[in-house]
């Protein structure tokens, strides 16, 4: 052992610092709590909520938990945030690609979204999208249908609901086709190293999703309908949509605002990633032989990926984050019903806020670790 | 010429905790709060983000409402001048935390009185200033002119936090009726998204629902329905271990009021302290040691009621002469068919 004290001395010190800050915030809130006559405790969590929420994943009512309250506002908070990862992924590449276009029209345009969209505050952009544009929207009554099926009002987007028959069997076939493809997917991906031939995966794999769940209709006994929404009458001039799906309009506007806004910055990434692949590897591809396809898949995709990757994952995780304006339209995330009403009806204001801020931690966490993997994946791996 | 200020300032600061230390009396002493506001020279006070009559700030930025003058009242009777007082508006979610994490003094925004919030989150409530009870506003053109013409699936906008939310589900679960409750932080986005027609109607504390209705693109569209489905008594609140603040705060409102059933009005009350009826004389500190026991000097009521009102005037001020609440309803004193009625200042 050759520890010297120059050497952990100042570790050690930022150390014993840290945990003497965390000892005076720790002995400072429980004098202030004592000297105040509130409680520390978690026990809360099982007392009954007594508070409705107006959307959730799962049942849901003021007679459950505190803590169902708290899965119901992190599981709406997830939701948006796929939805909003989905949607700004796919806008993003599509905006980052068309920044590169030769065509004047489509490459100026993608640049005035960019620099439009990430300059006006988030925040103005969901009030935008919620206040203003809602307000557009017309009255359940007045909805016109599309597409004779769905309706989209000022109370929501009300779209038709699948009613299965035998889904387990439907179910099943998607398996059975996704496991097919994967199998294929590795022979030919042998057949290639090993005598060169090309097999059209992607053909054969749209194929396969089509036909196998098509088969389970025909012979499996698989049944569909839709339950269309009905027009139902409140009162004189109050109507709402009965049946089907409603989609609350305020997942629908903090859904697009995140979506837009955080698209802005993954197509500066998507730019980047692009052309951050050097020009003479384009060049050599294509002395080689490779088609234009075959040189943006096989050698300009996988280097860009490794400069979009990381900053992209910074994108993913201020989405989540950004998620928690949801309070200011009334979505029900984490924030608003957990960070918010249970912790006006219970007080514990040291015990919600630093369960909020530990369940955001782990989701971040969770996203960073899933990125990485994908990263590492896709590294150039030395042979 | 540096060191000199350097010193001048050191000899100020010495003078001004000499002082403090002569003038401050035992009770003083004894209350944090009152010595810490007399320090700084203003009282620090939660209200609304905005309800006309209760607590509102014009273009200018002076607050006025019912909640807004009890905090005057303490500036008043505290540091002599009813103006000396701080606001901070805050929305329901955040009024608690304010409040006993010390960022304010008084939370005085229309805030329901309950036994948990009183029990369990460290704060006292000091009285009643306003007896309210939880109604519904409606589109008048929707017809519903009671709540027992409301329907499965109804949405109702509201704001988090707030005892509403509570009274609205056991209402409506009494009644086995399905709705959808839409929640939002701030009063303002409840209005906007309720005219909007998001939802059909709007459930809050009544006052508040006449207050707001004010606020909408046109009022006379919308009717606030005649059914009251809770008891909601709103008082100002203070941090819990400071009695002695607890007993300003409290004592401040109690005497606004009492003045009223008195007659001393801000008009007379320095007239007031010749009068015959010695009640009257303890009200305007002509009589006996009102304020020893809180550390302050003797006329700190006379100063409430001169520089604020008495509770009626400061209810026909803010709620009667705007139009929001002509009729003072249980509001009114117990002597004349209301139920205010406090302890007497003796």
């Amino acid at each position: 052992m050759n520890f010297k004290l120059k050497d952990i001395g100042p570790q050690l010190m930022t150390v014993i610092a840290v945990v003497l800050v965390f000892g005076f915030f720790t002995y400072n809130a429980q004098v202030n709590m004592e000297s105040r006559g509130i409680d520390f405790g978690y026990g809360f969590l099982s007392q009954e909520s007594s508070f409705d929420v107006q959307f959730s994943l799962i049942e849901y009512d003021g007679s459950h938990s505190y803590f169902r309250a708290y899965l119901v506002g992190l599981l709406n908070t997830i939701l948006v945030s796929v939805i909003g990862i989905i949607f700004a992924t796919i806008l993003g590449v599509i905006v980052g690609i068309a920044r590169l276009s030769p065509n004047y029209l489509i490459n100026k345009f993608a640049a005035f979204y960019v620099e439009f969209f990430r300059n006006i505050p988030l925040l103005l952009q969901i009030f935008f999208w919620y206040f203003a544009a809602l307000r557009a929207l017309p009255l359940p009554q007045d909805a016109d249908a599309i597409f004779g099926i769905a309706f989209l009002t000022i109370k929501g987007l009300y779209v038709p609901a699948f009613i299965w028959q035998n889904f387990n069997i439907f179910f099943y076939s998607i398996v059975a086709a996704i496991i097919a493809i994967i199998v294929i997917r590795i022979q030919a991906k042998k057949l290639q190293e090993t005598q060169g031939k090309q097999t059209p995966v992607l053909l054969i794999s749209i194929g396969l999703i089509l036909i196998l769940p098509l088969i389970s209709f025909l012979i499996g006994g698989v049944r569909l309908s839709f339950e269309v929404p009905v027009l139902k009458q409140l009162a004189t001039t109050s109507f709402i949509y009965e049946g089907g799906v409603s989609l609350p309009p305020e997942l629908i506007a903090l859904a697009l605002s995140l979506s837009l806004y955080t698209a802005t910055f993954i197509a500066e990434c998507v730019r980047a990633g692009i052309q951050g692949v050097g020009k003479g590897q384009k060049e050599a591809a294509a002395s080689i032989g490779l088609t234009q396809n075959q040189v943006l898949k096989l050698v300009v995709m996988p280097q860009a990926l490794r400069i979009i990757i990381p900053p992209t994952t910074n994108q993913y995780l201020n989405l989540t984050k950004n998620s928690s304006l949801a309070a200011a339209i009334a979505y029900p995330d984490l924030v608003l019903v957990f960070a918010g009403t249970a912790l006006m009806q219970t007080g514990k204001a040291i015990e919600i806020v630093s369960i909020t801020m530990f369940t955001y931690l782990s989701l971040s966490i969770s996203i960073s670790i899933l990125m990485n993997w994908y990263n590492k994946k896709i590294a150039i791996t030395e042979k | 010429m540096f060191k000199y200020l350097k010193q001048l300032t050191s000899l100020v600061a010495m003078v001004a905790v000499l002082f403090t230390f002569t003038t401050e009396s035992m009770a003083a002493k004894k209350s944090k709060t009152l010595k810490n506001t007399q320090k700084k020279g203003f009282v620090r006070c939660g209200v609304s983000q905005g309800l006309p009559g209760f607590s509102n700030a014009d273009a200018a930025g002076n607050w006025t409402g019912v909640d807004v003058d009890v905090c005057r009242a303490v500036a008043a009777a505290v540091l002599g001048d009813a103006n000396k007082v701080k606001f901070t508006p805050l929305s329901a979610k955040e009024r608690f935390t304010a409040l006993t994490s010390g960022e304010i003094d008084i939370l005085s925004r229309n805030t329901t009185w309950t036994l948990s919030r009183d029990a369990d989150i460290g704060l006292t409530f000091v009285g009643v200033n306003f007896y309210d009870g939880q109604g519904f506003m409606v589109r008048k053109s929707s017809g519903i002119t009671s709540v027992d013409q409301f329907k499965n699936g109804i949405s109702a906008c509201t704001n988090i936090g707030t005892t509403t939310e509570l009274n609205m589900r056991d209402f409506f679960n009494s009644r086995g009726i399905s709705y959808e409750p839409v929640a939002f932080e701030k009063a303002d986005e409840v209005v906007a998204a309720y005219d909007a027609g998001r939802c059909d109607t709007y459930t809050t504390d009544k006052s508040g629902l006449a207050a707001q209705r004010t606020k909408m693109k046109n009022p006379d569209e919308h009717i606030v329905l005649p059914e009251t489905i809770s008891k909601e008594p709103l008082g100002p609140v203070v941090r819990q271990g400071d009695s002695v603040w607890e007993d300003i705060v409290r004592w401040s409102l109690n005497t606004m009021i009492e003045a009223e059933e008195y007659g001393i009005t801000s008009a007379n009350a320095d007239s007031m302290k010749t009068s015959d009826n010695p009640q009257i004389k303890r009200l305007v500190g002509a009589e006996g040691e009102m304020g020893a026991a809180f550390g302050l000097d003797n006329e700190w009521n006379l100063r409430i009621i001169k520089q604020v009102g008495n509770y009626g005037e400061s209810y026909k001020r803010n709620i009667a002469d705007t139009g929001i609440l002509p009729d003072r309803g249980p509001n009114e004193l117990w002597t004349k068919g209301g139920i205010l009625y406090v302890p007497p200042s003796r």
